[in-house]
């Protein structure tokens, strides 16, 4: 009785450190408390309708626009710095063939025209999301954030965050390759 | 004198009234209707600002507070009740915009967990101070004058008083064996002579050890 009074505190304390460690050190577990997960995974795409930018860019596309192919959505921002930085990944995408739309969040549309003519225009259709509604209807949390949709205009994948070129070719490329391919 | 007054006074009106300042609701966010203003509010105050993380919108400048505020409002002037206002914005950013975490699966333990730890906590704690009273107790043992133990010094004392009287004066010999029945009763397991065996017939002078007469 003495020694189990000695040992059980022990023990819960080893279990809780063990426990700690185990998800301080899991890589493939996303740790990072700013990341979160999306419950939009496996969801239909939300329904809204976003006007064109200018009228110098093609665009407006709506929810219908996202079915019948497996298409790639992404939130963008003149202002955004990070942005830029996947801009590069974001034209890749677009090169493999795979339409990809931009929606443009809480932008002057002068600026974002300005933007996109400086650095190309990858997307397929740009969209103004001048008030942030349609971005919270994607659950979005900020800028950049990128969503791979398939064919049956459900949401599949969410990246937030700059889009590396790491994480371009380990996770959205192949799960682009794949889902084209099923 | 009156000007740290005065800031005191300042201070203390500071701090009342700046509780009720932080909230970030902007004028023109404000519903007309003053009902369903006040359930937007309440709303809010149960969602997190999913990029401050532990803010409610409703404390949170940030523009997505702002909009999912303003998205709150939109909600309600629809015609949601509170639970699908809040339904509508789970299901676009999940159960984590939530402050107040449901009662679900995935959170009985996150909500069973400091009920349960504290009754181990204090089930240990009794168990611990038990045995801790138990232990104590055993080591205490008997009161260490035994019966014996007391006659003998009463006797002892009694030699002393006996010898003080007569005017013969405390011998060498009877200190010692005062100073060794005292032993004894400190360290009975000690002494190998018991002073009940030979205590009753020594006198004051004689010399019942050997061993005792180095002090004569």
């Amino acid at each position: 009785m003495r020694r189990l009074i000695v040992i059980l505190p022990v023990a819960a304390f080893a279990a809780l450190i063990g426990v700690m460690a185990s998800l301080l050190t899991d890589s493939e577990r996303n740790n990072d408390p700013s990341r979160l997960p999306s419950a939009l995974i496996g969801q239909p795409v939300p329904a809204f309708e976003l006007p064109a930018v200018t009228r110098n860019l093609p665009g407006g596309f709506s929810s219908a626009d996202l079915r019948g192919r497996v298409t790639v959505l992404s939130i963008f921002a003149s202002w955004c710095v990070p942005c830029l930085a996947e801009h590069p990944q974001i034209t890749q995408i677009a090169e493999t063939g795979t339409p990809v739309y931009g929606l443009n969040h809480r932008d002057k549309p002068e600026d974002a025209e300005n933007w996109l003519r400086r650095h190309g225009n990858p997307y397929t259709a740009v969209g103004a999301d001048l008030n942030g509604r349609a971005s919270v209807e994607w659950g979005v949390t900020g800028v950049p954030e990128t969503f791979i949709i398939d064919a049956d205009g459900r949401i599949i994948y969410k990246h937030v965050g700059p889009v590396t070129p790491d994480a371009l070719n380990d996770k959205i490329l192949p799960l682009l390759r794949g889902t084209r391919g099923g | 004198m009156k000007t740290l007054r005065g800031l005191l006074t300042a201070l203390f009106i500071l701090s009342v009234a700046a509780p009720a300042a932080v909230h970030a609701v902007q004028p023109d966010e404000v519903l007309d209707d003053p009902a369903l203003e006040a359930r937007a509010r309440e709303i809010s105050a149960e969602l997190r600002c999913v990029v401050c993380q532990n803010q409610s919108i409703d404390d949170s400048n940030a523009e997505i507070a702002r909009d999912l505020r303003l998205l709150v409002r939109e909600r309600l002037v629809a015609g949601d009740t509170d639970e699908q206002v809040l339904d509508y914005v789970v299901a676009r950013y999940g159960d984590f915009v939530l402050l107040r975490p449901p009662w679900q699966p995935n959170t009985y333990l996150l909500w069973a967990g400091p009920p349960i730890m504290a009754i181990v906590i204090a089930t240990l704690a009794i168990l611990f101070l038990r045995t801790y009273q138990r232990s104590r107790n055993a080591s205490l043992g008997p009161d260490p004058l035994s019966p014996d133990d007391r006659a003998e010094l009463d006797a002892l004392v009694e030699r002393v008083a006996a010898t003080t009287r007569t005017g013969t004066g405390p011998s060498s010999t009877f200190r010692a064996e005062l100073a060794d029945g005292l032993r004894h009763l400190d360290h009975p397991e000690n002494s190998e002579d018991s002073l009940g065996d030979d205590g009753a017939n020594t006198g004051p002078d004689s010399n019942p050890d050997p061993d005792r007469d180095t002090h004569q």
